[in-house]
């Protein structure tokens, strides 16, 4: 049964694709011989195309960022809550882009789309793609649209690397970076979680060297294992004993190992549900992607030396619960701006959820996000 | 140009910057000074903030703002990487101004801080005649919830300067309304009621100087 849908959502929204036929050279030295590049737009672009805002989505993450695809739709995008009319990122004045990465399985070219040249499924023959190859891609997607210049990028965790490398590669085009509960690269402890993760999909016996879905199974355990592990990483210990203590579903001890605590029971729904709708092979390559992400790899390790040539303006937030990236990741970010003498505002804000706080509609959250691109649309001639 | 008036205690700490210079402006509050600054002297720099309205006020403004706790420490922030680090009625809200004041000039070639003077005839009266802790128009608070943990006088910060060897530049006292005067200027212990300091390490360069020179 169709319901009205909130007034300040975007509403019914359709994605879009593109087609490019020109190859696109990947950081592996391999190439994507022509690939397609789903996204979705919310706003006008304005007649100077001035006022345009690129969302990079993260891990999990796609195009469908924000609006309804339909009116029976349960939930709308994942970052519905900051996107929208009236909201912080404002599509009265804004005109919001968000692709799917290339390398994704929501439509845009990745493992389970067929290899033109085989006919086959890409599978494990897909190229790891980088957070600077999905940049490359996006900048022609710009091209495609006609956007010579960002009024901002934006993105949060995986999101946030995309917008950092964006401010590195093509400054030019990026007035404003928003760089959201990110990390200048990942830790040992980030890598080995991703670690983790890799193995629970690869060591399932349904993973068939990643060629799974042409024997028409799915490493579904496993993916539901990497799932289960991410989301212990999304939340802060405070959140979820705050959610789930150590209930009981049944009330009371039952000396076996099914389910009992309450936590296990919404973690193995997590998992679960994640494997219907995400591709093991793409999550394999967005943990690779997270852990290869290193802008300051040209710099000899000298993140300021990277962001010096840059001419964006930066605005950095964390989230004080955020263990995953923790606010400390973010102040590097923000120590090497300052070595570099970039323009760059920084905010800690106060949380309880953990990472996935920058999903949430925080009251200083969003007030600083919309105060900051109230200026940017003064800037850029974005009107109501 | 901006065509807004600024505080006179601002206004006497903009003189002494000189144009183009880099600041770091340590509890920058709603960003005025950093924005008269750059406004009006091509400076650039940041503040640093931890009161989120504040940081509200200064991304309006325009101003750079990191939000900080100073009492964290600013480890983060290389040595002689600023010309001027300004601290403006802080000094005796923070756990330990003598380590804050080191850092300050270990970042900045000069240092320019403010404070509420404890020495003033007011606070000495209540003290000394009425026996309580003084609460002034200047300093309101009472004693148990006042965030100056740290008041002292204007001939305490000049012994303090003198045991780290910093070199004081320029000195002005003014009154709650930041005016100044001649007997304020001749007993500034006595009748100042707020003081500003212009400070750099001594036998460093001044800001915008050679080292060589």
């Amino acid at each position: 049964m169709a319901r009205s849908l909130p007034t300040d959502s975007v509403g019914i929204v359709t994605p879009e694709k593109l087609h490019f036929d020109q190859p696109l050279a990947l950081d592996c030295g391999r190439s994507l011989p022509a690939h397609d590049l789903v996204y979705e737009t919310y706003g006008t672009l304005n007649a100077s195309r001035s006022n345009a805002i690129l969302i990079c989505h993260a891990l999990s993450g796609d195009h469908h960022a924000a609006g309804y695809h339909s009116a029976e739709d349960r939930k709308p995008g994942w970052w519905d809550k900051c996107i929208g009319p009236g909201k912080a990122i404002d599509t009265n004045r804004f005109f919001v882009v968000c692709p799917n990465n290339i390398g994704g399985c929501k439509g845009s070219t990745g493992p389970a789309s067929i290899n033109p040249e085989t006919g086959r499924y890409y599978g494990p023959d897909f190229p790891v793609v980088t957070v600077r190859d999905w940049v490359r891609s996006q900048a022609r997607l710009a091209d495609a649209l006609g956007i010579e210049q960002w009024a901002a990028v934006a993105g949060g965790s995986l999101g946030g690397m995309q917008v950092m490398q964006w401010a590195i590669d093509y400054s030019e085009r990026v007035r404003h970076a928003l760089v959201i509960a990110a990390a200048p690269r990942l830790s040992a402890q980030n890598i080995a979680f991703n670690e983790i993760a890799r193995q629970a999909i690869m060591s399932d016996p349904d993973f068939r060297d990643g060629y799974y879905l042409e024997h028409n199974v799915s490493p579904r355990r496993g993916l539901a294992l990497a799932r289960m592990l991410g989301h212990v990483t999304y939340l802060s210990e405070a959140s979820m004993r705050a959610k789930f203590g150590r209930d009981l579903r049944e009330g009371k001890l039952s000396f076996g190992y099914d389910v009992e605590f309450e936590v296990e029971s919404y973690l193995r729904y997590q998992g679960h549900s994640f494997v219907d709708r995400f591709d093991a092979n793409t999550y394999l390559l967005m943990t690779k992607a997270l852990d290869y992400f290193d802008p300051a790899q040209d710099t000899n390790g000298d993140l300021a030396a990277a962001f010096r040539d840059s001419h964006s303006r930066f605005l950095v937030l964390s989230f004080s619960s955020d263990w995953r990236f923790a606010p400390a990741r973010s102040r590097e970010i923000v120590k090497a701006l300052m070595d570099a003498d970039r323009r760059v505002t920084y905010a800690e804000i106060s949380s309880s959820l953990g990472h996935d706080d920058f999903l949430m509609p925080i009251p200083d959250y969003v007030r600083i996000l919309g105060t900051y691109l109230d200026r940017v649309a003064r800037e850029v001639g974005a009107h109501d | 140009m901006t065509e807004y008036a600024l505080r006179p205690d601002l206004a006497m700490i903009a003189r002494w910057i000189r144009p183009g210079s880099r600041v770091l402006d340590l509890g920058c509050g709603d960003g005025t000074l950093l924005r008269h600054l750059r406004d009006t002297r091509e400076v650039t720099g940041y503040g640093l903030e931890i009161d989120a309205d504040n940081i509200v006020r200064c991304i309006e403004s325009d101003v750079n703002v990191i939000r900080m706790d100073l009492d964290r420490g600013l480890d983060a922030f290389a040595t002689d990487s600023f010309d001027y680090v300004v601290l403006t009625q802080a000094l005796q809200v923070v756990q330990r101004p003598d380590f804050l004041l080191e850092e300050m000039l270990r970042i900045g070639r000069e240092s320019i801080v403010t404070f509420p003077n404890f020495g003033h005839w007011q606070c000495r009266l209540q003290l000394g005649l009425r026996g309580h802790m003084p609460v002034t128009p200047s300093l309101p608070d009472e004693w148990y919830d006042t965030p100056n943990i740290h008041l002292c006088t204007v001939r305490d910060f000049e012994r303090l300067c003198a045991q780290k060897n910093l070199h004081i530049l320029a000195r002005n006292v003014v009154d709650r309304h930041h005016r100044s005067n001649f007997w304020m200027r001749s007993m500034p212990n006595l009748l100042g009621q707020v003081a500003l300091y212009s400070l750099k390490r001594n036998g460093a360069p001044r800001a915008g100087e050679n080292a060589a020179t």
